[in-house]
């Protein structure tokens, strides 16, 4: 099948970008937006131009790298999944498709479909680990750690880093990225040792770099790991109860 | 006294054959056309008994104080669970830390897409498991071509692993009681496997990246994100600092150190189809190879035997499906070549249900290696399935029928639903069709017990060297090796190194070693972009892929090696001539970086390929079709129960006349506490 592909260029942060239009042939509907987009980009190579560029990596919707608006959806038009397994299917031979970069104030323009969320990783150094150094931990049956607890744990900690909730929020606000660490490692006996310090901190960067939260519930239409909208409310309720415990 | 020989003068003799060495080992002549025979490696094990060999060696190792370790500066190439483990525990220790990625963020590492889980020999429960029993299946899984010592070390330090991960956060699968749950894997017939649902490797991972930016935050390690590595300093043959290229701004730059780990990942992606990310490549240890860092059986190559099968030219990966599928799988070809009708129209006794037949004892659960052999041998004697006739069946149908779709579902659901979103077929009501895909490199950088190269001053961690997995790789031990390496060994060998060289100063801009290997990488970046020619690096990389597997892949020959050798050459010229890299240096250029990968895959594949022919025995993943009793792989430990090491040589690359030559260096293996065996799992 034949697709005109209406993709985003933008030389640098600092340039204007635009739309540009090509036409990739040969295309089949299993095959993901991403390989769409390698197609275009061999094309373009092989004609001298530069290739669009683009992040992804594990192609299995588990490393978070990739991360496109597809026809004004985050990841594409089928909600909880990633670009990399955002397929075809739904076009027909001929259709249009328009990608551009995630859009987010937050999340600035590196380079083409390329953006910039360090403001994550930002949050992370502020408390989303556990101060445990290589060799001093306790024996991991010496804690028990029930079935649902672990299970639930994990459902905050599926997080990939991906940062389609941000992109997704009207106001940019990182309330699920941000509360499903904190949530996921509140509940666990050790790394919840730490967990006044880690909200505090946690979230006065969330505050500082992104944008408040107001329950759209967007993130987690969009969020391919499936990570519970729970996770915003994650983010007051550990703000509460450090603020509790400071006080005592 | 040079730098070079205050490091070997403290270290002794990188390679010798030792008066001890009384087994008179000789290494066989090679046959390989223009490859020559090298020297004895010794792998510093220390003497006596393999199971006590860490703790005697750790014992010894010389420290650095900590009022000094902030005086020692260390680059981590690679976040992985490797390197982001080495980083954050020498960060914890106080070292000066440089840790570089290619990605955005430290957590993107393919360590991320392991699926099944993480052995430890914690040996808690009563189903017989012990340390001797982890050191027995993994030497003999990997059909005895690695060390029995790092074996042990393995099995060993896996006690602490767990508990380390699970403290930093990794939510480990639990019992209801409350304690770790483990489960079975391949290879092995006790429970010694620990998960996190189908996402084992990514929790891990995330848990490691957070480790490492606790340091970040603490100041002791500078990530340097979006920065890839592209050269080794290289001072009188001691490796003293990278050269690495900012992505985003094109920048080349020097950051020399005292000592470099390359925890940099396998170079399985050289097939093009694999189970990989799309950015995984061998540039990292290439380089490392290229300045005498010898590579260890290239050829042990991993094919997972449960990927998809490739049905369409644009297709980037062959998606890894999990081995746990052949739990209630059953897989199938129909009994008569070229049989077109539909599955569910072959009746029972048209169905040839191989494995089951092969190896009753194991049936649909055999080892990889065997499994995607059988696979193979089906598929190319035309029992294919699918329309491109390349892939068998795995097929649900029985345990449908016996156990009901809802308890199929909620065993593997999410597998279902990601196979029917690649294929577009409901695994439900058709089989699923599967086919061997590249998965793991055993090989890598060869290393000593300290897990240091042949290149002083460079060490490996992770999928980046060769130790512990020999010819075959047991599920859910590279998660394993990757955190021991580098959480639980790496912090106690590189202070032994380092400890001699307090005060050293850094090689700095103005030194000759870093001036050369800054204009190395300059002199390379434009040899890619000045070709000038018509094709896309990506063209070049999936015609070489077609050649590895047809050359060197689950089954090689003398006449598919030689003849992959040449093309790999032809193919080799004809990029030089013809590569098209749009754009400049001094930018983000995607194809740019995708190009030098791909030079060093085309200068890679030729020396897997030698590496195979030279190897006259089958073993594990590396079958030979002309050693082999009746389809089962032929292992010669009277001649080849060595480890090959190679040495590379040839002129850089964007020169005319770009041949490589090679010389093989061998570590000869002995076995003690395992009794070396034939592998049989009929």
């Amino acid at each position: 099948m034949k697709l005109r592909v209406e993709v985003w260029r933008q030389a640098g942060p600092d340039t204007e970008g635009h739309f540009e239009t090509h036409e990739v042939d040969g295309l089949e509907p299993h095959l993901s937006v991403l390989e769409m987009l390698d197609a275009l980009n061999e094309q373009l190579i092989d004609a001298g131009q530069e290739p669009v560029a683009f992040e992804s990596d594990c192609r299995e919707g588990i490393c978070g790298a990739c991360g496109i608006t597809v026809d004004g959806q985050v990841h594409g038009p089928e909600d909880n999944l990633p670009a990399c397994h955002q397929r075809l299917v739904g076009l027909n031979d001929g259709a249009t498709i328009h990608l551009e970069p995630l859009r987010s104030a937050c999340f600035p323009v590196v380079r083409d479909l390329i953006v910039d969320r360090s403001g994550l990783d930002e949050l992370i150094r502020a408390g989303g680990y556990v101060s445990i150094s290589a060799g001093t931990a306790p024996d991991a049956d010496a804690l028990p750690i029930t079935e649902q607890v672990a299970e639930t744990a994990l459902d905050f900690a599926a997080c990939i880093g991906c940062g389609a909730c941000v992109a997704a929020c009207p106001n940019g606000s990182a309330h699920l990225f941000a509360g499903a660490k904190l949530a996921h490692l509140s509940m666990l006996p050790i790394p919840a040792d730490e967990r006044e310090q880690r909200a505090r901190s946690m979230i006065r960067v969330t505050d500082e770099i992104f944008g408040p939260c107001s329950y759209y519930g967007e993130c987690a239409r969009a969020c391919p790991a499936k990570v519970p909208l729970a996770a915003v409310a994650a983010v007051n309720h550990e703000r509460m109860l450090a603020g509790l415990r400071r006080k005592l | 006294m040079t730098l070079g020989n205050r490091v070997r003068d403290q270290l002794g003799r990188i390679t010798s054959r030792t008066p001890a060495d009384t087994s008179v080992f000789v290494a066989p002549a090679s046959t390989v056309p223009g490859a020559r025979v090298g020297y004895d490696l010794d792998g510093r094990v220390p003497a006596g008994d393999p199971s006590t060999a860490w703790d005697r060696r750790r014992a010894e190792y010389k420290l650095v104080s900590p009022l000094n370790t902030k005086k020692m500066t260390v680059v981590v190439v690679g976040t992985g669970l490797a390197g982001s483990g080495a980083a954050a525990a020498l960060g914890e220790l106080g070292y000066d830390v440089h840790a570089f990625t290619y990605h955005d963020a430290a957590r993107r590492a393919h360590s991320v897409a392991a699926q099944g889980g993480i052995n430890s020999a914690r040996a808690k429960k009563v189903d017989g498991d012990s340390l001797q029993r982890f050191v027995t299946d993994t030497v003999k899984g990997g059909d005895f071509r690695a060390r029995e010592a790092d074996a042990f070390r393995l099995g060993a330090q896996s006690v602490r692993v767990i508990d380390h991960m699970n403290a930093i956060g990794a939510p480990f699968a639990r019992e209801y009681g409350g304690t770790l749950a483990t489960r079975s894997f391949g290879g092995v017939q006790v429970s010694r496997t620990y998960y996190t649902r189908g996402q084992t490797g990514q929790q891990l991972q995330v848990a490691g990246a957070q480790a490492l930016q606790r340091q970040v935050a603490r100041g002791t390690v500078k990530l340097h994100t979006r920065t890839e590595m592209l050269d080794l300093i290289v001072d009188a043959g001691v490796c003293r600092g990278v050269v690495v290229r900012d992505l985003v701004s094109g920048q080349v730059w020097a950051q020399p150190a005292h000592a470099v780990i390359l925890a940099s990942g396998g170079y399985g992606s050289v097939y093009f189809h694999s189970t990989l990310a799309m950015n995984c490549n061998a540039s990292a240890s290439w380089r490392a190879c290229r300045h005498g860092a010898f590579l260890a059986n290239p050829s042990f190559v991993q094919f997972h035997p449960t990927a998809l099968p490739i049905s369409s030219h644009w297709q980037s990966k062959t998606i890894l499906m999990s081995e746990s599928l052949r739990n209630d799988g059953r897989i199938w070809v129909p009994r008569t070549p070229g049989d077109s009708r539909p599955a569910g129209k072959i009746p029972d006794k048209d169905r040839d249900y191989y494995l089951e037949r092969k190896y009753p004892a194991f049936g649909n659960l055999a080892p990889r290696d065997i499994s995607s052999r059988a696979a193979k041998e089906q598929i190319d004697s035309g029992h294919g399935v699918g329309p491109l006739s390349n892939s068998v069946y795995l097929d649900f149908s029985d345990a449908l029928h016996s156990l009901g779709r809802e308890a199929i579902a909620q065993r593997y659901g999410n597998l279902f639903e990601m196979y029917e979103r690649a294929t577009g077929e409901d695994p439900y009501v058709v089989p699923m069709r599967i086919a061997p895909g590249a998965h793991f490199t055993m090989g890598g950088l060869w290393s000593d017990f300290n897990q240091m190269t042949a290149l002083p001053g460079l060490f490996v961690g992770g999928e980046v060297g060769w130790a512990y997995h020999g010819a075959n790789r047991l599920g859910a031990n590279s998660l394993l090796s990757a955190c021991v390496d580098g959480w639980f060994t790496l912090p106690f060998s590189l202070p032994n190194y380092l400890n001699p060289l307090l005060g050293q100063p850094l090689p700095g801009a103005g030194d000759a070693c870093v001036r050369d290997a800054v204009a190395r990488v300059e002199r390379r970046t434009a040899a890619l972009l000045g070709v000038g020619g018509s094709q896309a690096a990506s063209k070049f990389h999936r015609r070489l892929g077609e050649i590895m597997y047809r050359g060197c892949g689950v089954e090689r020959s003398a006449a598919s090696l030689t003849q992959a050798i040449a093309e790999i050459a032809d193919l080799r010229a004809e990029f030089w001539d013809d590569l098209s890299v749009p754009g400049s240096g001094a930018q983000l250029n995607q194809g740019l970086e995708r190009a030098g990968r791909v030079a060093d895959f085309l200068e890679l594949a030729e020396l897997m390929c030698v590496d195979a022919l030279d190897r006259q025995e089958s073993c594990g993943a590396h079958f030979r079709t002309e050693y082999q009793d009746s389809g089962e792989a032929r292992r010669d430990d009277a001649h080849w129960a060595f480890v090959s090491a190679w040495e590379v040589d040839g002129a850089p690359q964007g020169v005319a006349d770009h041949a490589l030559s090679f010389v093989r260096h061998a570590e000869p293996l002995h076995f003690e506490a395992v009794q070396l065996a034939t592998r049989s799992y009929k």
